[in-house]
Protein backbone atom coordinates (compact mmCIF):
# COMPACT_ATOMS: atom_id res chain seq x y z
CA UNK A 1 0.00 0.00 0.00
CA UNK A 2 3.28 2.24 -0.18
CA UNK A 3 3.73 2.32 -3.88
CA UNK A 4 0.87 3.98 -5.25
CA UNK A 5 1.33 6.81 -3.08
CA UNK A 6 4.19 8.08 -4.36
CA UNK A 7 2.18 9.84 -7.30
CA UNK A 8 1.43 12.33 -5.04
CA UNK A 9 2.10 16.33 -7.04
CA UNK A 10 2.08 19.29 -5.44
CA UNK A 11 2.93 22.70 -7.11
CA UNK A 12 2.72 25.91 -6.12
CA UNK A 13 3.04 28.08 -9.74
CA UNK A 14 3.25 31.63 -9.25
CA UNK A 15 0.96 32.27 -5.91
CA UNK A 16 0.42 35.31 -4.36
CA UNK A 17 -1.99 35.98 -1.82
CA UNK A 18 -3.25 39.54 -0.15
CA UNK A 19 -5.82 40.02 2.45
CA UNK A 20 -6.97 43.37 1.47
CA UNK A 21 -4.51 45.49 0.87
CA UNK A 22 -1.90 43.45 2.80
CA UNK A 23 0.62 41.45 0.75
CA UNK A 24 1.23 38.49 2.42
CA UNK A 25 2.57 35.71 -0.30
CA UNK A 26 4.44 37.24 -3.25
CA UNK A 27 5.09 35.13 -6.31
CA UNK A 28 5.57 31.72 -4.69
CA UNK A 29 6.94 28.94 -7.17
CA UNK A 30 8.00 25.16 -5.89
CA UNK A 31 6.71 21.89 -6.62
CA UNK A 32 7.31 19.07 -3.81
CA UNK A 33 7.81 15.68 -5.07
CA UNK A 34 6.33 12.77 -4.14
CA UNK A 35 7.18 11.28 -0.67
CA UNK A 36 9.37 14.21 -0.21
CA UNK A 37 9.37 15.75 3.08
CA UNK A 38 9.70 19.73 2.85
CA UNK A 39 9.19 21.60 5.71
CA UNK A 40 8.29 25.64 5.64
CA UNK A 41 10.13 27.86 8.78
CA UNK A 42 10.42 31.96 8.54
CA UNK A 43 9.25 34.30 11.20
CA UNK A 44 6.16 34.37 12.50
CA UNK A 45 3.47 36.17 11.04
CA UNK A 46 5.19 35.52 7.51
CA UNK A 47 2.35 33.53 6.09
CA UNK A 48 2.91 30.38 6.85
CA UNK A 49 -0.80 29.28 7.58
CA UNK A 50 -2.07 31.26 5.11
CA UNK A 51 0.28 29.13 2.78
CA UNK A 52 -0.92 26.17 4.65
CA UNK A 53 -4.41 27.31 3.96
CA UNK A 54 -3.95 27.15 -0.05
CA UNK A 55 -2.24 24.32 -0.22
CA UNK A 56 -5.15 22.55 1.38
CA UNK A 57 -7.94 24.34 -0.82
CA UNK A 58 -9.20 26.02 2.00
CA UNK A 59 -8.69 29.42 0.44
CA UNK A 60 -8.79 30.69 -3.46
CA UNK A 61 -5.23 32.71 -3.92
CA UNK A 62 -5.06 36.05 -5.43
CA UNK A 63 -3.27 35.09 -8.06
CA UNK A 64 -1.50 31.73 -9.29
CA UNK A 65 -2.34 28.14 -9.49
CA UNK A 66 -1.44 25.56 -7.43
CA UNK A 67 -1.73 22.09 -8.81
CA UNK A 68 -2.14 18.78 -7.04
CA UNK A 69 -2.66 15.40 -7.01
CA UNK A 70 -3.80 13.33 -4.24
CA UNK A 71 -5.60 12.99 -1.03
CA UNK A 72 -4.87 15.82 0.61
CA UNK A 73 -4.97 16.11 4.93
CA UNK A 74 -3.87 17.77 7.49
CA UNK A 75 -2.72 18.02 10.82
CA UNK A 76 -2.98 20.74 13.13
CA UNK A 77 -1.30 22.36 15.92
CA UNK A 78 -4.10 21.23 18.62
CA UNK A 79 -7.86 20.37 19.07
CA UNK A 80 -8.25 18.48 15.44
CA UNK A 81 -9.97 15.67 16.63
CA UNK A 82 -13.70 15.89 17.30
CA UNK A 83 -13.99 15.79 20.91
CA UNK A 84 -17.41 14.53 20.52
CA UNK A 85 -16.12 11.23 19.33
CA UNK A 86 -13.69 8.42 20.47
CA UNK A 87 -10.29 7.89 19.47
CA UNK A 88 -11.59 4.92 17.82
CA UNK A 89 -14.44 7.13 16.02
CA UNK A 90 -11.83 10.24 15.17
CA UNK A 91 -9.43 7.41 13.07
CA UNK A 92 -12.17 6.04 11.49
CA UNK A 93 -13.12 9.33 9.71
CA UNK A 94 -9.92 8.42 7.91
CA UNK A 95 -11.21 5.41 6.85
CA UNK A 96 -14.23 6.57 5.31
CA UNK A 97 -13.94 5.31 1.95
CA UNK A 98 -12.98 1.83 3.44
CA UNK A 99 -16.88 0.64 3.71
CA UNK A 100 -15.87 -2.99 4.15
CA UNK A 101 -16.36 -3.88 7.77
CA UNK A 102 -13.86 -6.25 8.04
CA UNK A 103 -11.39 -4.47 6.21
CA UNK A 104 -11.80 -1.28 7.74
CA UNK A 105 -11.76 -3.56 11.31
CA UNK A 106 -8.00 -4.27 10.20
CA UNK A 107 -7.52 -1.00 8.94
CA UNK A 108 -8.21 0.36 12.41
CA UNK A 109 -6.54 -2.27 14.36
CA UNK A 110 -3.11 -1.62 12.41
CA UNK A 111 -3.24 2.13 12.92
CA UNK A 112 -3.87 1.72 16.48
CA UNK A 113 -1.09 -0.41 16.64
CA UNK A 114 1.14 1.98 14.65
CA UNK A 115 0.53 4.33 17.40
CA UNK A 116 0.77 2.37 19.76
CA UNK A 117 -2.47 3.43 21.54
CA UNK A 118 -4.00 -0.43 22.00
CA UNK A 119 -6.14 0.17 24.87
CA UNK A 120 -7.75 3.91 24.47
CA UNK A 121 -9.52 2.91 21.32
CA UNK A 122 -12.86 3.94 23.75
CA UNK A 123 -11.17 7.04 25.36
CA UNK A 124 -12.39 10.55 23.98
CA UNK A 125 -9.75 12.68 23.26
CA UNK A 126 -9.89 15.26 26.10
CA UNK A 127 -8.50 12.14 28.53
CA UNK A 128 -5.42 11.96 26.62
CA UNK A 129 -2.03 13.60 27.17
CA UNK A 130 -1.10 15.95 23.97
CA UNK A 131 1.11 14.11 22.79
CA UNK A 132 -1.69 11.08 22.79
CA UNK A 133 -3.63 13.54 21.15
CA UNK A 134 -1.08 14.21 18.18
CA UNK A 135 -0.59 10.16 17.58
CA UNK A 136 -4.49 10.15 16.86
CA UNK A 137 -4.52 12.96 14.72
CA UNK A 138 -1.29 11.56 12.94
CA UNK A 139 -3.16 7.90 12.68
CA UNK A 140 -6.16 9.82 11.39
CA UNK A 141 -4.49 11.63 8.47
CA UNK A 142 -2.46 8.23 7.31
CA UNK A 143 -5.32 6.04 7.58
CA UNK A 144 -7.29 5.17 3.84
CA UNK A 145 -5.91 6.70 1.31
CA UNK A 146 -4.35 9.99 1.86
CA UNK A 147 -1.20 10.96 -0.13
CA UNK A 148 -0.18 13.92 1.07
CA UNK A 149 0.32 15.16 4.77
CA UNK A 150 0.06 19.05 5.14
CA UNK A 151 1.65 19.72 8.80
CA UNK A 152 0.87 22.66 10.55
CA UNK A 153 2.94 23.36 13.48
CA UNK A 154 1.87 20.08 15.11
CA UNK A 155 4.14 19.87 17.98
CA UNK A 156 3.94 23.41 18.63
CA UNK A 157 1.69 23.05 21.53
CA UNK A 158 3.51 19.91 23.30
CA UNK A 159 6.25 20.27 26.21
CA UNK A 160 10.16 19.96 24.65
CA UNK A 161 10.42 16.50 25.38
CA UNK A 162 7.29 15.14 23.92
CA UNK A 163 8.10 17.25 21.02
CA UNK A 164 11.33 15.55 20.68
CA UNK A 165 9.62 12.03 21.26
CA UNK A 166 7.06 12.95 18.37
CA UNK A 167 9.68 13.25 15.70
CA UNK A 168 10.97 10.28 16.26
CA UNK A 169 7.31 8.84 16.13
CA UNK A 170 6.53 11.15 12.81
CA UNK A 171 10.10 9.41 11.10
CA UNK A 172 8.89 6.11 12.15
CA UNK A 173 5.34 6.10 11.35
CA UNK A 174 6.00 7.82 7.69
CA UNK A 175 9.12 5.03 7.40
CA UNK A 176 5.91 2.39 7.53
CA UNK A 177 3.41 4.27 5.68
CA UNK A 178 5.37 6.67 3.06
CA UNK A 179 3.74 9.94 2.37
CA UNK A 180 4.26 13.55 0.95
CA UNK A 181 4.81 15.69 3.92
CA UNK A 182 4.70 19.49 3.90
CA UNK A 183 5.26 20.39 7.45
CA UNK A 184 5.25 24.29 8.72
CA UNK A 185 7.00 24.66 12.01
CA UNK A 186 8.69 27.80 13.66
CA UNK A 187 11.01 25.40 14.83
CA UNK A 188 14.51 25.45 13.20
CA UNK A 189 15.41 22.01 14.81
CA UNK A 190 12.40 20.54 13.94
CA UNK A 191 12.87 21.05 10.12
CA UNK A 192 16.54 20.55 10.75
CA UNK A 193 16.01 16.98 11.84
CA UNK A 194 13.14 16.19 9.51
CA UNK A 195 12.75 17.74 6.33
CA UNK A 196 14.37 16.85 3.12
CA UNK A 197 14.15 20.07 1.92
CA UNK A 198 13.71 23.34 4.17
CA UNK A 199 12.35 26.31 2.30
CA UNK A 200 12.74 29.46 4.57
CA UNK A 201 10.04 32.27 4.24
CA UNK A 202 10.73 36.11 4.14
CA UNK A 203 8.99 38.30 6.63
CA UNK A 204 5.79 39.94 5.11
CA UNK A 205 4.88 39.40 2.08
CA UNK A 206 6.42 36.11 1.85
CA UNK A 207 8.77 34.78 -0.77
CA UNK A 208 10.78 31.80 -0.59
CA UNK A 209 14.25 33.27 0.59
CA UNK A 210 16.48 30.25 0.82
CA UNK A 211 15.98 26.65 0.08
CA UNK A 212 18.07 23.88 1.53
CA UNK A 213 18.95 20.59 1.10
CA UNK A 214 19.48 17.88 3.82
CA UNK A 215 20.49 14.79 2.46
CA UNK A 216 21.42 12.77 5.61
CA UNK A 217 19.42 9.83 6.36
CA UNK A 218 16.74 9.45 9.29
CA UNK A 219 16.11 9.12 11.24
CA UNK A 220 18.27 11.45 12.44
CA UNK A 221 19.52 12.34 16.18
CA UNK A 222 19.79 15.93 17.31
CA UNK A 223 23.08 15.98 17.36
CA UNK A 224 23.86 14.47 14.09
CA UNK A 225 26.48 17.12 12.29
CA UNK A 226 24.40 17.13 9.13
CA UNK A 227 21.35 18.78 11.42
CA UNK A 228 23.75 20.86 13.44
CA UNK A 229 25.12 22.20 9.94
CA UNK A 230 21.55 22.54 8.72
CA UNK A 231 20.42 24.64 11.35
CA UNK A 232 23.18 26.59 11.49
CA UNK A 233 22.73 27.48 7.93
CA UNK A 234 18.59 28.43 8.74
CA UNK A 235 19.61 30.46 11.57
CA UNK A 236 22.06 32.50 9.91
CA UNK A 237 19.49 32.99 6.82
CA UNK A 238 16.62 33.82 9.68
CA UNK A 239 19.53 36.33 11.03
CA UNK A 240 19.29 34.60 14.15
CA UNK A 241 22.97 33.68 14.14
CA UNK A 242 25.34 36.07 15.64
CA UNK A 243 28.73 34.05 15.59
CA UNK A 244 29.53 32.59 12.27
CA UNK A 245 31.20 35.33 10.50
CA UNK A 246 27.94 36.77 9.36
CA UNK A 247 27.92 40.62 9.08
CA UNK A 248 24.01 40.23 10.31
CA UNK A 249 23.79 39.71 13.91
CA UNK A 250 20.51 38.74 16.10
CA UNK A 251 19.94 42.17 16.34
CA UNK A 252 19.87 42.85 13.18
CA UNK A 253 16.21 42.73 12.79
CA UNK A 254 16.02 43.90 9.42
CA UNK A 255 16.70 41.19 6.58
CA UNK A 256 16.16 42.10 3.17
CA UNK A 257 14.27 38.70 1.20
CA UNK A 258 16.48 37.36 -1.81
CA UNK A 259 14.53 37.79 -4.59
CA UNK A 260 16.53 35.17 -6.15
CA UNK A 261 16.19 31.91 -3.82
CA UNK A 262 19.31 30.39 -3.40
CA UNK A 263 20.36 26.63 -2.67
CA UNK A 264 22.82 25.41 -0.32
CA UNK A 265 23.59 21.89 0.02
CA UNK A 266 24.83 20.03 3.27
CA UNK A 267 25.06 16.00 3.79
CA UNK B 1 -10.88 12.77 50.30
CA UNK B 2 -13.29 11.99 47.60
CA UNK B 3 -15.84 10.45 49.61
CA UNK B 4 -15.33 13.52 52.26
CA UNK B 5 -16.00 15.74 49.72
CA UNK B 6 -19.21 14.13 48.34
CA UNK B 7 -20.51 14.09 51.70
CA UNK B 8 -20.23 17.89 53.02
CA UNK B 9 -21.54 18.76 49.06
CA UNK B 10 -24.84 17.17 50.44
CA UNK B 11 -24.45 17.85 54.13
CA UNK B 12 -23.96 21.57 53.78
CA UNK B 13 -26.81 22.74 51.48
CA UNK B 14 -29.34 20.50 53.92
CA UNK B 15 -27.67 22.98 56.62
CA UNK B 16 -28.54 25.75 54.71
CA UNK B 17 -32.04 25.11 54.32
CA UNK B 18 -32.52 23.89 57.14
CA UNK B 19 -31.34 27.30 58.63
CA UNK B 20 -33.63 28.89 56.50
CA UNK B 21 -36.59 26.79 57.93
CA UNK B 22 -35.30 27.64 61.51
CA UNK B 23 -35.52 31.45 60.19
CA UNK B 24 -38.79 31.28 58.87
CA UNK B 25 -40.16 29.46 61.86
CA UNK B 26 -38.36 32.23 64.62
CA UNK B 27 -39.49 34.70 62.52
CA UNK B 28 -43.57 33.64 62.99
CA UNK B 29 -42.81 32.15 66.45
CA UNK B 30 -41.84 35.54 67.52
CA UNK B 31 -44.76 37.07 65.85
CA UNK B 32 -42.48 39.38 64.22
CA UNK B 33 -44.57 39.12 61.10
CA UNK B 34 -48.66 39.13 61.87
CA UNK B 35 -49.29 35.21 61.01
CA UNK B 36 -52.17 36.61 58.79
CA UNK B 37 -49.10 38.15 56.74
CA UNK B 38 -47.01 34.74 56.85
CA UNK B 39 -47.94 31.54 57.69
CA UNK B 40 -45.47 29.27 60.03
CA UNK B 41 -43.81 26.07 58.42
CA UNK B 42 -45.80 24.11 60.47
CA UNK B 43 -49.28 26.06 58.80
CA UNK B 44 -47.31 25.25 55.36
CA UNK B 45 -46.96 21.67 56.43
CA UNK B 46 -50.40 21.05 57.54
CA UNK B 47 -51.57 22.87 54.25
CA UNK B 48 -49.36 20.45 52.11
CA UNK B 49 -50.78 17.58 53.72
CA UNK B 50 -54.36 19.22 53.07
CA UNK B 51 -53.85 19.06 49.82
CA UNK B 52 -52.13 15.86 49.03
CA UNK B 53 -55.16 13.90 51.11
CA UNK B 54 -57.71 15.69 49.08
CA UNK B 55 -55.97 14.48 45.81
CA UNK B 56 -55.77 18.17 44.70
CA UNK B 57 -52.20 18.75 44.73
CA UNK B 58 -51.37 15.03 42.55
CA UNK B 59 -54.06 16.49 40.12
CA UNK B 60 -52.52 20.04 39.99
CA UNK B 61 -49.03 19.15 39.46
CA UNK B 62 -49.80 16.58 36.36
CA UNK B 63 -51.92 19.80 35.17
CA UNK B 64 -48.63 21.74 35.37
CA UNK B 65 -46.08 19.01 34.34
CA UNK B 66 -48.41 18.40 31.37
CA UNK B 67 -48.53 21.99 30.34
CA UNK B 68 -45.17 22.98 30.49
CA UNK B 69 -43.97 19.82 28.98
CA UNK B 70 -45.75 20.78 25.60
CA UNK B 71 -44.81 24.12 25.98
CA UNK B 72 -41.01 23.30 26.13
CA UNK B 73 -41.40 20.41 23.65
CA UNK B 74 -42.60 23.15 21.04
CA UNK B 75 -40.12 25.43 22.13
CA UNK B 76 -37.38 22.78 21.94
CA UNK B 77 -38.68 21.34 18.75
CA UNK B 78 -38.31 24.59 17.17
CA UNK B 79 -35.94 26.76 18.27
CA UNK B 80 -33.44 24.29 18.36
CA UNK B 81 -33.68 23.30 14.57
CA UNK B 82 -34.45 27.46 13.29
CA UNK B 83 -31.37 28.27 16.08
CA UNK B 84 -28.87 25.51 14.29
CA UNK B 85 -29.89 27.32 10.74
CA UNK B 86 -29.78 30.63 11.86
CA UNK B 87 -26.18 29.86 13.16
CA UNK B 88 -25.23 28.56 9.67
CA UNK B 89 -26.62 31.72 7.63
CA UNK B 90 -24.93 34.94 8.38
CA UNK B 91 -27.41 37.09 6.90
CA UNK B 92 -30.52 35.47 7.87
CA UNK B 93 -28.88 35.91 11.63
CA UNK B 94 -28.19 39.36 10.97
CA UNK B 95 -31.52 39.84 9.59
CA UNK B 96 -33.45 38.33 12.59
CA UNK B 97 -31.41 38.84 15.72
CA UNK B 98 -33.06 42.71 16.67
CA UNK B 99 -37.02 41.15 16.22
CA UNK B 100 -35.60 37.56 18.21
CA UNK B 101 -34.42 39.78 20.87
CA UNK B 102 -37.14 42.44 20.57
CA UNK B 103 -39.23 39.48 21.38
CA UNK B 104 -36.97 37.86 24.12
CA UNK B 105 -37.68 40.84 26.18
CA UNK B 106 -41.34 41.16 26.03
CA UNK B 107 -42.01 39.26 29.31
CA UNK B 108 -44.77 36.37 29.07
CA UNK B 109 -47.47 38.87 31.33
CA UNK B 110 -47.73 41.26 28.31
CA UNK B 111 -49.17 37.76 26.53
CA UNK B 112 -51.77 37.22 28.29
CA UNK B 113 -54.65 39.45 26.55
CA UNK B 114 -54.05 38.15 23.79
CA UNK B 115 -53.67 34.54 25.22
CA UNK B 116 -57.37 34.66 26.16
CA UNK B 117 -58.56 36.50 23.20
CA UNK B 118 -56.33 33.71 20.28
CA UNK B 119 -56.57 30.76 22.43
CA UNK B 120 -59.39 31.51 24.71
CA UNK B 121 -59.26 28.80 28.13
CA UNK B 122 -58.05 25.56 28.83
CA UNK B 123 -54.61 24.49 28.20
CA UNK B 124 -54.16 26.36 25.17
CA UNK B 125 -53.24 29.67 26.76
CA UNK B 126 -51.37 28.27 29.16
CA UNK B 127 -48.93 26.52 26.72
CA UNK B 128 -48.97 29.59 24.17
CA UNK B 129 -47.49 31.72 27.17
CA UNK B 130 -44.90 28.68 28.12
CA UNK B 131 -44.07 28.70 24.36
CA UNK B 132 -43.71 32.58 24.10
CA UNK B 133 -41.20 32.50 26.94
CA UNK B 134 -38.61 29.68 26.18
CA UNK B 135 -38.51 29.51 22.13
CA UNK B 136 -36.57 32.91 22.00
CA UNK B 137 -34.10 32.56 24.62
CA UNK B 138 -33.66 29.09 22.99
CA UNK B 139 -33.18 30.20 19.32
CA UNK B 140 -30.76 32.83 20.19
CA UNK B 141 -28.68 30.93 22.45
CA UNK B 142 -28.22 28.17 19.65
CA UNK B 143 -28.04 30.13 16.97
CA UNK B 144 -25.16 31.80 19.26
CA UNK B 145 -22.88 28.59 19.78
CA UNK B 146 -23.57 27.57 16.08
CA UNK B 147 -21.86 30.58 15.03
CA UNK B 148 -19.40 30.40 17.40
CA UNK B 149 -18.07 26.73 16.74
CA UNK B 150 -14.39 26.95 16.03
CA UNK B 151 -13.73 26.83 12.56
CA UNK B 152 -10.95 24.10 13.37
CA UNK B 153 -13.71 21.33 13.02
CA UNK B 154 -15.09 22.85 9.68
CA UNK B 155 -11.64 22.42 8.12
CA UNK B 156 -10.99 19.25 9.41
CA UNK B 157 -14.49 17.76 8.17
CA UNK B 158 -13.85 19.24 4.64
CA UNK B 159 -10.73 17.11 4.61
CA UNK B 160 -12.74 14.15 5.20
CA UNK B 161 -15.52 14.51 3.05
CA UNK B 162 -18.25 15.59 5.04
CA UNK B 163 -20.94 17.75 2.96
CA UNK B 164 -24.98 18.85 3.80
CA UNK B 165 -26.43 16.70 5.83
CA UNK B 166 -23.99 14.96 6.86
CA UNK B 167 -22.01 18.41 7.98
CA UNK B 168 -25.09 19.29 9.66
CA UNK B 169 -25.64 15.75 12.11
CA UNK B 170 -21.75 14.42 12.31
CA UNK B 171 -20.19 17.84 12.82
CA UNK B 172 -22.14 20.82 13.39
CA UNK B 173 -24.96 19.16 15.37
CA UNK B 174 -22.81 17.44 17.93
CA UNK B 175 -20.23 20.18 18.22
CA UNK B 176 -22.97 22.60 19.89
CA UNK B 177 -24.70 19.56 21.94
CA UNK B 178 -22.95 20.83 24.64
CA UNK B 179 -24.75 24.00 24.51
CA UNK B 180 -27.95 22.93 23.88
CA UNK B 181 -28.82 20.97 27.09
CA UNK B 182 -27.47 23.89 28.57
CA UNK B 183 -29.94 26.00 26.67
CA UNK B 184 -32.67 23.37 27.47
CA UNK B 185 -31.97 23.64 30.80
CA UNK B 186 -32.37 27.47 30.90
CA UNK B 187 -35.65 27.17 28.85
CA UNK B 188 -37.15 24.79 31.03
CA UNK B 189 -36.21 26.54 33.81
CA UNK B 190 -37.83 29.57 32.66
CA UNK B 191 -40.98 27.42 31.10
CA UNK B 192 -41.29 26.26 34.73
CA UNK B 193 -41.24 29.86 36.01
CA UNK B 194 -44.03 31.02 33.79
CA UNK B 195 -46.01 28.55 34.69
CA UNK B 196 -47.59 30.49 37.76
CA UNK B 197 -48.47 33.53 35.15
CA UNK B 198 -49.63 30.83 32.66
CA UNK B 199 -52.37 29.49 34.75
CA UNK B 200 -53.75 32.48 35.92
CA UNK B 201 -55.78 32.77 32.94
CA UNK B 202 -58.37 30.25 31.86
CA UNK B 203 -56.88 27.38 34.03
CA UNK B 204 -59.37 25.26 36.78
CA UNK B 205 -56.40 23.50 38.11
CA UNK B 206 -52.65 23.33 37.97
CA UNK B 207 -49.47 24.65 40.60
CA UNK B 208 -49.92 28.24 39.56
CA UNK B 209 -53.87 28.52 39.18
CA UNK B 210 -53.74 27.00 43.16
CA UNK B 211 -51.73 30.06 44.41
CA UNK B 212 -54.46 32.20 42.85
CA UNK B 213 -57.09 29.91 44.12
CA UNK B 214 -55.47 30.22 47.83
CA UNK B 215 -55.10 33.59 47.40
CA UNK B 216 -58.63 34.56 46.46
CA UNK B 217 -59.77 32.41 49.49
CA UNK B 218 -56.53 34.12 51.77
CA UNK B 219 -55.03 30.81 52.36
CA UNK B 220 -51.32 32.32 52.28
CA UNK B 221 -50.44 28.51 54.15
CA UNK B 222 -52.02 26.83 50.90
CA UNK B 223 -49.83 29.41 48.39
CA UNK B 224 -46.85 28.85 50.28
CA UNK B 225 -46.86 25.24 50.12
CA UNK B 226 -47.94 25.23 46.18
CA UNK B 227 -44.48 27.61 46.28
CA UNK B 228 -42.19 25.05 48.18
CA UNK B 229 -43.49 21.91 45.43
CA UNK B 230 -43.08 24.29 42.55
CA UNK B 231 -39.40 25.01 43.90
CA UNK B 232 -38.86 21.30 44.52
CA UNK B 233 -40.69 19.84 41.35
CA UNK B 234 -38.48 22.94 39.37
CA UNK B 235 -34.96 21.78 40.91
CA UNK B 236 -36.00 18.08 40.48
CA UNK B 237 -36.39 18.59 36.63
CA UNK B 238 -33.20 20.44 36.32
CA UNK B 239 -31.19 17.60 38.17
CA UNK B 240 -32.74 15.15 35.31
CA UNK B 241 -31.63 17.29 32.71
CA UNK B 242 -28.22 17.83 34.33
CA UNK B 243 -27.64 13.80 34.15
CA UNK B 244 -27.64 14.29 30.45
CA UNK B 245 -24.09 16.05 30.61
CA UNK B 246 -22.68 13.22 32.24
CA UNK B 247 -22.99 11.46 28.75
CA UNK B 248 -19.57 10.29 27.49
CA UNK B 249 -19.96 12.18 24.29
CA UNK B 250 -21.10 15.44 25.77
CA UNK B 251 -18.48 15.48 28.56
CA UNK B 252 -15.91 16.84 26.89
CA UNK B 253 -18.03 20.37 26.51
CA UNK B 254 -17.88 20.35 30.32
CA UNK B 255 -14.46 18.88 31.56
CA UNK B 256 -12.20 21.60 29.30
Amino acid sequence: MTDNKLKSRLAFNNISHSYGELPVLQNLSFTVNPGEFVALVGPSGCGKTTLLNILSGYLKPTSGTLEHQGVIRTVYQSDGLFPWLTVSENISMGLRPVTNTEEHGKQLRELFELIHLQGFENHYPHELSGGMRQRVEIARALAGDSDILLMDEPFSALDYQTRLRMRWELVRLLAQRKRTVVFVTHDIEEAAQLADRVFVLSKRPAVISREFVINSAKPRNLTDPAVIAAMKAILSQLGLQAWDGDTRTIFDDNISPDTKPGKGEMS
Amino acid sequence: MKQQRSKSNFLLPLIVILGFLLVWYLVCFFKMVPAYQLPSPGDAARSIKEEILAGRLANDIIASLWRVTIGFVLSAGLGIPFGLWLGQHARSRQALTPILNFFRFLSPLAWIPFAILWFHIGDKPAIFLIFMAAFFPMVISIMTAVASIPSIYFRVARDYNYKGTELLTKVTFPAVLPQIITAMRVSYGIAWVVIVAAEMVGCQDGLGYGIWDARNGLRLDTAISYMVVIGLLGLAMDRLLSQLTKLPNIRWGYDR
